[in-house]
């Protein structure tokens, strides 16, 4: 059992490096991948600016919630990647060779996860030049970080399952659109106190938003203050619901891939 | 090598195949002859384990496909009819990457990649990516890919559909080179010319069985063999060449064509020459061809009613 795990993993680094040769191919797609985010927070951090009923600096309250609406967004090349997979015949090839059933879509993610990462620190150090400056240690830093990475990696494995489900590159467009209310509605532009009541506890609740609090507060910058279970419970949710969708989404994912022979 | 027993699969309302039965032996070449919907992806999808079969079994190696999924895949390669490669990469780079996923190691998947590309003629093709090879060379990728590990069992699902005649000679060269390695090959096609070319036996495809099988040989005397086709110049003279010709002729008056079974190529050709001659009626073209799958089709189709 460990050697077929250990050849899962190998399979995978395999699907992993062909990504990556993708992108060294196509370099300006990458960049433009990295740039939009920076885009947002800019436009955000400037023009809309603290007129969203932010206490103390609006920049320091904005970064944080712009690195997790990072951590939703873009999900649409990564399901573009998987269902122009399915659509070609080399999934077949894969699907007909000795390797692990799953590394194609773990492969997938993991390189997806590279890019994440790459993007996180780029929004980062934007997010420092324009003047956003944690108080917390190294150690809440990292706890952060990693939050921010674990929410990207659940929202991977949606992504990946809802285009399995989609199955052909047209219908990836209807499902992205999806992501903008969710990205929307949460906390990372403006406080739920600023919204009509129904609002405000649909976006407590919202997986992001609960990211976008847990980092906050181990930033050191303005959080959101909020009475309800799930504010004052968000590092708890910013943990809980990654977990729980990844552990929805990934074993959905996976048997569809497998379903594909029947 | 291939056996095949009681195969049956159904999509939807649609039974793609019923009850299909095969056996071909190690080292042998078989085609499976067919036209578009008669089932024969279908069969290849179920034998190289991308599709389960809803009824019969099926065993490559001894391996059932189905319950020795992991056993078979080990020991086929696979030539789908789209092309089955990384068309972003190179050629060197997908072939060694299914080296790796081969389980070759990162070396030996390397000095295979290599060897593939010389031995298939793609040595220059650099950093090029795929989907800016020809037709052919990508088929010829293609091949190598499924023979990243000298497969026992090759499956070629319509190897030269949408290829030009270069391409296709390309392709039937490198299965002509690997049949010699004792490689068994399921081969199938929509052209009786191609499985004449390349294999031992045939079978025939309709509707999701077998409805003729035999060496080429055996086929084409069952089936008439070779056909003379005579085009006159004057299709008024359609009926003096008839009752000229001693051949059982079909006449086809919008074309100005004469038809007939050929058995001896050579005889009929010199008997209608001889006798278009003697009465005094121009040809325009004349020529010997091999029968059509539309002809096969008819024949065996009315031999089965």
């Amino acid at each position: 059992m460990s050697t077929a795990l250990a050849w899962a993993l190998t399979d995978s680094w395999t699907m992993t490096r062909r990504e990556l040769a993708h992108w060294a191919r196509q370099p300006v797609q990458v960049v433009v991948g990295l740039v939009f985010p920076v885009m947002l927070l800019l436009m955000f951090g400037f023009l809309v600016g603290g007129g969203a009923g932010v206490q103390g600096d609006y920049v320091d309250f904005l970064v944080p919630g712009m690195l997790a609406l990072t951590m939703a967004f873009g999900l649409e090349g990564t399901m573009l990647a998987v269902t122009q997979d399915l659509g070609k015949g080399v999934v077949d090839r894969f699907r007909s060779m000795p390797m692990a059933n799953s590394a194609v879509l773990v492969g997938r993610c993991a390189a997806d996860m590279l890019q994440s990462a790459a993007g996180l620190l780029v929004m980062i150090g934007v997010g420092w030049a324009i003047g956003w400056r944690t108080h917390g240690g190294a150690a809440s830093f990292l706890g952060a970080v990693a939050l921010l990475l674990l929410f990207r990696f659940a929202m991977l494995w949606i992504g990946i399952h809802l285009a399995m489900v989609a199955g052909r590159p047209e219908m990836v467009q209807a499902v992205q659109i999806l992501v903008w209310p969710v990205g929307f509605l949460s906390n990372a532009f403006a406080t739920p106190e600023s919204m009509p009541g129904w609002l405000g506890a649909a976006v407590e609740w919202n997986p992001m938003s609960a990211t976008a609090t847990a980092v906050r507060d181990l930033f050191g910058n303005p959080a959101v203050t909020g009475t309800s279970w799930a504010a004052s419970h968000a590092t708890l949710l910013a943990v809980a619901w990654p977990l729980a969708l990844t552990a929805l989404f990934f074993p959905l994912a996976v048997r569809r891939f497998r379903r594909l022979s029947r | 090598m291939i056996i095949v027993e009681g195969l049956g699969k159904r999509y939807g309302e649609k039974q793609a195949l019923k009850g299909l039965d095969l056996n071909v032996p190690p080292g042998t070449v078989h085609a499976v002859l067919g036209p578009n919907g008669a089932g024969k992806t279908t069969a290849v999808r179920i034998l190289s384990t991308l599709l389960r079969p809803d009824e019969g079994r099926a065993e490559i190696a001894g391996f059932d496909v189905v319950r020795k999924a992991a056993d078979v895949r080990a020991r086929i390669g696979l030539l789908g009819q789209s092309a089955a490669v990384d068309e972003e990469l190179g050629g060197r780079q997908n072939l060694e990457m299914f080296g790796r996923l081969h389980h070759l190691g990162a070396r030996r998947a390397r000095a295979r990649a290599d060897e593939l590309l010389d031995r298939f003629g793609l040595s220059d093709t650099g950093r090029k990516a795929v989907k800016q090879y020809s037709g052919g060379m990508r088929r010829r990728l293609d091949l190598a890919a499924s023979l990243i590990t000298d497969p026992e069992v090759l499956f070629l699902d319509e190897p030269t559909t949408g290829l030009d005649p270069r391409g296709r000679t390309e392709v039937w060269n490198a299965v002509r080179s690997l049949v010699g390695g004792g490689t068994t090959v399921l081969l199938t096609t929509q052209y009786l010319e191609e499985a004449d070319q390349l294999a031992d036996r045939i079978s025939v495809f309709g509707s999701g069985q077998v409805i003729a099988e035999g060496t080429a040989d055996a086929l084409k005397s069952d089936l008439g063999g070779d056909r003379i086709d005579i085009v006159l110049r004057d299709a008024a003279q359609l009926g003096a060449a008839a009752s000229a010709l001693p051949l059982d002729l079909t006449v086809d008056t919008d074309r100005r064509l004469l038809s007939a079974p050929a058995k001896d190529r050579m005889a009929a050709l010199t008997q209608a020459v001889r006798a278009l001659h003697t009465a005094g009626i121009e040809a325009e073209d004349m020529a010997i061809r091999r029968p059509t799958l539309d002809e096969v089709f008819l024949h065996l189709t009315k031999e089965h009613a």
